[in-house]
């Protein structure tokens, strides 16, 4: 199965573990990764608070070189970058003259018909099924809480991905691995995102309420789908520690990691060796253990 | 000999500015058959109308045409002028100037030969006028009330006070609605059920009055004055006629842990029950999805107790039909349940403010069960969760109302004082517990309400923050709140012991079916729509069906009231008369040339065509033919136009009438 890639700036720098798992797993499942050519900036977290228009014109230039590319699907693990795309595309579909406005900018047309996907959607596309058929681990009573953060779901009117408040979709892809998501209420709370290196100390108290809570409702680790959320939560624990002298470090894993931890690959080889919290404490119970599928 | 006078009205400037009327009048007198023509400044007056009068009896007219605005202004106002002057009155005919002429244009010249036109096509079709009188239907004078909440409660007493009878149905086991279930009301704080009780033994003990509860409509047939009521009165299980109300059987039920309905799930019921203590009627009903007896065949507990012999575990719902003249809609409304919806639901719920999850997370209507005196607490505010008393509760309103993304569009109306209420009640039963309110903006239009939320905030010391809530989570034993407050500008996070919900109002969940049943419209909502939103609130349009309360939209309770009297009043005004006159305006059949197709009765929107059998004086049939039941017809005309035997005419408008109507143009 072929399918477009774009990794965006993340998966080449701090989610570089990020964009390694998703290259091995999806190799492992069949998945051919075509990556956008020649692919920029989409503008992230900066543009669309500077220039509006900057912020629509980045995504839609790589969308017209994924349709260039004869794209139909384009992947976009990092939720911030995934985000970007869904609106610009939202915004010049909805609006005649904007897309006029992109076009000029752009001195092309614009094609954005092109099918943006998540990384929990990217799972799903693929089929639940090929997924458990690869299964050689099973994570049974590993306890991990689903984190959404809020790019993935917001605006619920432009991104139309699960329930906004209650979402569920990130759960069904960790039970597939044998993980038990629990129950918490942190799961669309903002970690503080891009705030992380302006005022590190909202980032601090955010992602530590996140942290706290998750832990209180059992879980072992926390799993995400974002780059920015990952970093927060991982780098930050650090700061966490420092202010609160009672934190206890708690592991945070790439949705893709736990879906490759369960197809028993090397953790290694899926970056797991690049975090800031060690996850060998929670990780080391499924080393030996590699069952395989009859 | 047609003598036909024309009366051309100037309507002040309204036509005389654009229509030349004096030319009009000079030109119409030319055409055949018009004998008579003048203009004036006001036709509709008295001395326009006396003009009219005069020329009929000075120059013989038989046949009148008013040049005037829309008939659905005056058309009613001449024809009895007409009338008056001893002709009939359907031999008067308007040609609209105004609407479709003058208002229209612009431009003299051509507006004035347009109303020339205009006169000389009904002019022709005046000619085809035949003499109609009107069609008289009797009346039966008796009510059915749908609904026996405070609405159907008010419209039965009123309509039976009277003099006339009434047939009250309800679907539960006890009228009351939901007023019974209420603690306290806004903005007078007097006790809900002290007022209400009353009422229901009134309507129990009122000769006029029929009482079917457990029982709902099945199918309405006929129309207005002549209506034919199916009602289907559910099996109780309990002989009505035997049962003292002793409530042994309740007391000796082996099952005790049926949720009750009445306390909204806080309180548990035997299988065998009585709503609530002051029920009416005070006769219980088994519910056979918890009944011992029912789901294993042992037990009979109530049975073996009761000294009247009054339990029939055979006992099977019965169908009683009524003869009603009119129908009164009363059937109230429903809370929205916020727990997380299915993905096919419409509406997506509130899954985060955790109802159904945290037990302390109630909504407005439990909340009046734990502040009642006859509630699960017996009046004392106590949460559900652990009964001690909650030293701190917040109160979320807008819960599902103006709310499109994820609830209704609609405001719910009563959410604002019930929650000013709520607070209050709180604050005077709690001396030293904090009362939260989140707002979008506070509502009180109403007599004496404003003061009423004024006096939570300023005398109970209610804090209201405007603003919303995020989500609702438990930690460590307490209920976290997180919303904004959106005056200060800031995000406030309370930890309450307890948190109330005012969940939006909704149509009751059979309200489309019941709708269908008695053919009348209802909004995307579910609620009932009435014809006029202003002049006629309470009338259907069915005629002789009324609405009343929160049916038709939210409504508190002084609303429901008024509108219950008000529908009672229409209905009586309608027992009022003898026989239902009615315009002869309805399709006949041609029988000699039907050829029983039906396809009149596929198209008629108002069920007026009936299969009629033609028979021979041996009583062999011959034929079916349709028939229209003038009572139901509407003379809309859509029969006329399909029939492909052209055996169907409008009286009033058939062809002749239309051809040289268009003719003359």
């Amino acid at each position: 199965m072929d399918i477009g890639y774009y990794p965006g700036c993340s998966l080449t720098g701090t989610a570089k573990e990020y964009d390694q798992s998703i290259r091995r797993i999806f190799s492992e499942l069949g998945v051919n990764l075509i990556e956008v050519e020649d692919w920029s900036c989409c503008g992230a977290t900066s543009a669309h608070a500077t220039n509006h228009l900057l912020s629509l014109a980045l995504p839609l230039r790589n969308i017209n070189l994924a349709k260039r590319q004869g794209l139909k699907e384009l992947f976009i693990p990092c939720a911030a970058c995934y985000n970007r795309f869904v609106v610009a595309q939202y915004e010049v579909n909805r609006d005649a003259s904007v897309r006029k406005e992109i076009e000029n900018i752009l001195e092309e047309t614009i094609e954005a018909d092109i099918r943006i996907i998540n990384m929990i959607e990217m799972f799903e596309y693929i089929g639940k099924d090929a997924i458990t058929a690869r299964k050689r681990k099973d994570l049974k009573g590993f306890k991990v809480a689903a984190y959404y953060g809020c790019l993935l779901l917001r605006p619920p009117a432009v991104v139309k991905f699960d329930d906004p408040e209650q979402p569920s979709s990130m759960e069904e892809i960790i039970r597939l691995t044998g993980a038990e998501p629990i129950e918490w209420s942190f799961k669309t709370e903002c970690c503080g995102a891009s705030h992380s290196i302006t005022n590190t100390n909202i980032v601090v108290t955010l992602s530590k309420r996140i942290i706290d809570d998750a832990r209180e409702m059992g879980a072992e680790a926390i799993i995400v789908a974002c780059p920015m959320c990952h970093s927060n939560l991982d780098m930050r624990q650090r700061n966490i520690a420092k202010v609160d002298a009672q934190h206890r470090n708690m592991p945070v894993l790439y949705l893709s990691e736990l879906v490759g931890i369960s197809m028993g690959l090397d953790r290694e080889a899926l970056g797991l060796n690049l975090h800031f919290i060690d996850t060998e404490p929670v990780l080391s119970r499924f080393s030996t253990a590699i069952v395989t599928k009859e | 000999m047609m003598r036909i006078g024309v009366f051309v009205c100037h309507c002040g400037e309204n036509i005389g500015k654009t229509v030349d009327c004096p030319t009009v009048a000079k030109e119409v007198i030319k055409l055949p058959n018009v004998v008579y023509a003048i203009d004036y400044k006001y036709m509709c007056s008295d001395p326009g109308q006396n003009l009219i009068k005069q020329a009929i009896a000075e120059h013989k007219l038989n046949a009148v045409v008013v040049a005037s605005c829309s008939p659905h202004m005056h058309e009613k106002t001449f024809r009895k002028a007409v009338s008056a002057a001893g002709l009939n009155p359907y031999m008067c005919e308007i040609a609209n100037i105004r609407e479709q002429c003058s208002w229209v244009h612009d431009n003299v010249e051509e507006a004035t030969k347009k109303a020339i036109d205009l006169i000389r096509m009904t002019v022709e079709r005046v000619k085809f006028n035949f003499p109609l009188s009107e069609i008289k239907v009797p009346i039966t004078k008796k009510a059915l009330v749908i609904g026996g909440g405070i609405a159907g409660i008010q419209a039965a007493l009123d309509i039976a006070g009277a003099g006339y009878k009434v047939i009250l149905v309800e679907k539960e086991p006890s009228i009351g609605g939901h007023m019974s279930q209420l603690s306290e009301t806004f903005p007078t704080l007097d006790c809900s059920q002290c007022i209400l009780t009353p009422r229901m033994v009134e309507v129990y003990q009122h000769p006029n009055i029929k009482l079917y509860t457990y029982s709902e409509v099945e199918s309405v047939d006929g129309f207005i004055g002549n209506f034919k009521v199916t009602i289907r009165k559910k099996a109780r299980y309990v002989k009505e006629d035997l049962c003292t109300g002793c409530g042994l059987c309740t007391q000796k039920c082996p099952i005790k842990r049926a949720p009750s309905e009445f306390d909204e799930g806080l309180s548990n019921r035997p299988a065998i029950y009585v709503p609530f203590p002051q029920a009416v009627p005070n006769i219980p009903v088994i519910d056979r999805t918890v009944c011992t007896y029912f789901k294993t065949g042992k037990c009979q507990m109530c049975k073996k107790v009761c000294g009247r012999d009054a339990i029939d575990f055979e006992q099977k719902d019965t169908l009683i039909t009524e003869d009603v003249g009119a129908i009164i809609v009363a059937t109230g409304y429903k809370l929205y349940k916020i727990d997380k919806k299915g993905p096919d639901s419409a509406v997506k719920g509130y899954g985060e403010y955790g109802y159904g999850k945290y037990k302390d997370v109630i909504d407005g209507l439990q909340f009046e069960r734990l502040a009642s005196a006859s509630g699960p607490t017996a009046g004392e505010i106590l949460r559900p969760s652990d009964r001690k008393q909650p030293k701190k509760v917040v109160f979320i309103q807008c819960v599902g109302s103006r709310d499109p993304s994820k609830g209704f569009e609609y405001c719910s109306k009563i959410c604002c004082m019930y929650t000013a209420k709520h607070a209050m009640l709180y604050k005077h039963k709690v001396h030293d517990g904090e009362a939260y309110v989140f707002y979008m903006d506070i509502r009180a239009g109403g007599k004496g309400y404003e003061e009423f939320v004024r006096r939570a905030i300023e005398e109970d010391h209610v804090k209201y923050i405007r603003g919303r809530v995020s989500k609702v989570y438990e930690k460590k034993g307490k209920l976290i709140v997180k919303g904004e407050d959106t005056l200060a500008g800031v995000p406030v996070e309370i930890e309450a012991d307890m948190v109330v919900l005012a969940t939006a109002i909704v149509a009751q969940p059979e309200a489309a079916k019941l709708a269908q049943t008695l053919g009348i419209p209802y909004d995307k909502y579910g609620f009932y729509a009435e014809v006029h939103p202003k002049l006629r609130p309470v009338e259907s349009s069915s005629g002789g069906i009324f609405l009343a309360g929160a049916c038709q939209a939210p409504r508190d309770i002084p609303e429901s009231v008024a509108m219950a009297s008000a529908a009672a009043s229409k209905a009586l005004i309608l027992f009022g008369n003898e026989n239902l006159e009615r315009e002869p305006i309805v399709a006949k059949v041609n029988e000699s040339t039907c050829v029983g197709c039906f396809y009149c009765k596929k198209v008629c929107a108002y069920n007026a065509i009936e299969i009629k059998e033609l028979k021979d004086k041996k009583g062999n049939l011959i034929k079916v033919v349709a028939s229209v039941n003038t009572g139901l017809c509407q003379g809309c005309g859509t029969c006329n136009a399909t029939c492909p035997s052209k055996s169907i005419e409008l009286i009033g408008f058939n062809d002749e009438q239309i051809f040289y109507q268009i003719k003359a143009l």
